[in-house]
């Protein structure tokens, strides 16, 4: 009994001790804090309209927990707050599920669909089942080749290919003479078309490594058995920001003085850019094809408007450099860029 | 057979009380009871009427349609892997195999610009010859199911991604919607009827034939004997006679099979495929057999509970889409539900083994 007693004084000491850490110990830096007071900036979710309260769904093929495709979405629902829409989304980062999903939302008979195509072949039937059931679509990030042809009133995104060609012509500039095109999705193909694009305009050779995506430990390993077995690479590019600040520390570990670039932005990437650990990023500003994505659907539902007339509206390439670090640290913590 | 066993002497009946317990009547109730299947059954009801509630979009014809069709796509693969754990066996190559069989019949096709049938029917040559390579390297090592069938998994999505690259030059096969043959195996293979304004697809049609197909081998014929000793006790089954290492080979056959079916399920009705899918797929059929009542440690389960597992799989990936919840949870509604339907399930038999 008296042992028991000591035990509950004992962590009553200690949660006496840690909360009083907690609250003498304040972070002056960062943290939840100054995260709400950026928050409380930014601008309000009210609605800017008073046409119906539509539902519009997402369907992606990101993976759990994937950075960029937050950021698509923090654009989606704040241009759903403002047009007074509700916004739902899905992803399944295999295509035949993928499919499944849209399928499930044309069941419920959703006002307008936004759905990637990283796997094309795999969502034509079900964007041909959303044209019959009289439902918008509007394609984002991945498959500007085909979404005319599946139907979609327009494409927001980056054109894959245009994007690894400004990667390789700044390579060109910084005088790269052998690249390392670092995929970490086996088998997407906007990942296989942004190195083709960079081995096409790019005048050294570029030579092409898949990691495992979502193991971490993996990506790092194998970038660098791969400068330690050939010195001669001069340059990495991560096709995702994630995966840029592990190739820095995979370019320490084997002692090698390539420069590493990316596509893609986050809040470390935009540090790496400011403390020249990271070359330049080249960014597709995924935050505009959530934005856009919305917006355009609402323009469609409420006015009948359609952008880009059949091309798709680009919202990449922008090769951001250490001169424009500075001002897009402060966007990058907020999540939106 | 260096050391032949003991033949099983006949116990002599000792003289009991009351008459044999093999002879006793038992009332429907307790031989439902008795059924592996039941808790899944009890879970899928429940499953059912949560969604009912939560997701009014979910009890009309065209969502349950959708619900029916995801379900099939996991139970078409579950019904075979569940034999193969009743037989005492894994497969951890069962999800790569199905894209490994779409990318033979697509490239095959193509490459050689032959009628899609003859792509189809290389591909179920190679399917079935991946399948009796995990069997026959699995009775001759004497390894763990789990260490062969790992490598095999790994080889094939290797397999999978160099091929595709190598041959066509891009991670997904060329569309080969437009060559001959292509219609008349898109009938077999990923077509859907309207039957009064509910769309049946045809992978639900070749579901439920494999079950019934399952379920007569398991209980009306001697392999389905066979698979339950096997599974129960290797040596005892060896003993008394029984072909275990042509049973286990089978039994790999009967998932290549099905992964095959699978396979060109996703090629018809795509008519490209991507080299990259297909990994953690195999979870999901352990998973469907596990929930629907086939015991981890093989000789227990049963073909419609694997089905009746796949179909709580189908509605709870589907019906947290319907209740439109943020699918951030996704994962967690998935595993609870899960969770809950294999507790439910162990609940039941231990009721049903204690009324015995």
């Amino acid at each position: 009994m008296a042992r028991v007693r000591t035990g509950a004084r004992a962590l009553g000491a200690v949660l006496a001790g840690v909360l009083g850490l907690a609250l003498a110990g304040c972070s002056a830096t960062g943290g939840k804090r100054a995260e709400e007071a950026r928050e409380a900036q930014a601008a309000g979710g009210r609605a800017a309209v008073n046409t119906p309260k539509w539902t519009f769904a997402m369907v992606s093929h990101s993976g759990d927990g994937d950075t960029f495709w937050d950021i698509v979405q923090n654009g989606a629902e704040q241009a759903a707050a403002k047009d007074n829409i509700k916004f739902v989304y899905g992803h399944d980062e295999e295509g035949s599920r993928q499919a499944q999903l849209v399928q499930s939302y044309i069941d419920q008979k959703v006002d307008g669909l936004i759905v990637t195509l990283a796997k094309p072949d795999a969502m034509k039937g079900a964007l041909a089942k959303a044209e019959k059931a009289g439902i918008p679509v509007i394609t984002v990030n991945s498959g500007s080749e085909v979404s005319e042809k599946y139907g979609a009133l327009t494409h927001v995104g980056q054109d894959e290919s245009i994007a690894g060609e400004a990667v390789g012509e700044e390579l060109n500039k910084r005088h790269k003479k052998k690249a390392l095109c670092v995929l970490h999705e086996q088998g997407n193909v906007g990942h296989e078309q942004r190195c083709d694009g960079a081995e096409k305009t790019f005048d050294g050779t570029l030579k092409r490594l898949y990691v495992e995506g979502t193991n971490m430990p993996d990506v790092q390993s194998s970038v660098e058995s791969q400068l330690q077995a050939d010195p001669k690479i001069d340059s990495v590019v991560t096709l995702g920001a994630p995966f840029a600040a592990t190739a820095v520390k995979a370019k320490e570990q084997a002692n090698s003085d390539a420069e590493i670039d990316t596509f893609d932005l986050n809040a470390q990437v935009a540090d790496g850019l400011k403390d020249g650990s990271l070359g330049f990023a080249v960014d597709q500003q995924p935050y505009l094809q959530g934005y856009q994505a919305v917006d355009l659907l609402w323009l469609y539902k409420y006015n009948s408007d359609v952008l880009g007339g059949g091309r798709p509206v680009l919202t990449g390439p922008q090769v951001v450099t250490r001169k424009d670090a500075g001002a897009l640290a402060e966007y990058t913590k907020r999540g939106t860029r | 057979m260096s050391t032949a066993a003991p033949p099983a002497e006949p116990q002599p009946t000792k003289p009991t009380e009351g008459p044999d317990e093999r002879l006793v009547h038992r009332s429907l109730a307790r031989r439902l009871m008795g059924r592996p299947e039941l808790g899944a059954v009890v879970g899928a009801i429940a499953v059912f009427l949560f969604f009912s509630f939560a997701a009014d979009t979910f009890l009309r014809a065209g969502s349950l349609s959708t619900v029916l069709y995801a379900s099939s796509t996991i139970g078409i693969m579950a019904v075979p892997v569940a034999l193969l754990m009743i037989g005492g066996e894994f497969d951890l190559s069962a999800g790569v195999m199905v894209v490994s069989s779409a990318l033979v019949s697509s490239m095959f096709s193509y490459q050689m610009t032959a009628n899609t049938w003859v792509g189809v029917g290389v591909s179920l040559l190679v399917t079935l010859a991946i399948g009796v390579f995990n069997g026959v390297l699995l009775t001759r090592t004497k390894l763990p199911s789990f260490i062969i069938t790992l490598g095999t998994f790994f080889m094939l999505t290797g397999l999978n991604l160099g091929f595709t690259k190598l041959i066509s030059g891009t991670v997904s096969t060329k569309s080969i919607a437009d060559m001959e043959g292509f219609e008349s195996a898109r009938v077999l293979f990923a077509s859907h009827l309207t039957i009064g304004g509910v769309d049946i697809q045809v992978t639900i049609i070749w579901w439920i034939a494999l079950i019934a197909l399952a379920t007569w081998i398991l209980l009306r014929t001697r392999v389905g004997n066979w698979i339950f000793a096997v599974g129960g006790n290797a040596d005892a089954a060896r003993a008394v006679g029984v072909p275990v290492t042509k049973t286990k080979i089978g039994l790999y056959m009967g998932v290549a099979f099905a992964a095959w079916v699978s396979g060109q399920h996703l090629l018809f009705s795509y008519d490209a495929i991507q080299s990259g899918d297909g990994v953690g797929n195999e979870f999901l059929y352990i998973i469907a057999a596990a929930v629907g009542g086939c015991l981890m440690t093989g000789g227990y389960g049963s073909a419609i509970g694997a089905a009746v597992g796949a179909f709580i799989f189908g509605m709870t990936s589907k019906g947290i889409v319907y209740a439109q919840w943020n699918p951030d949870w996704y994962k967690f509604f998935l595993g609870a539900m899960l969770l809950l339907a294999t507790l439910l399930n162990a609940w039941v038999r231990k009721r049903a083994e204690a009324n015995k």
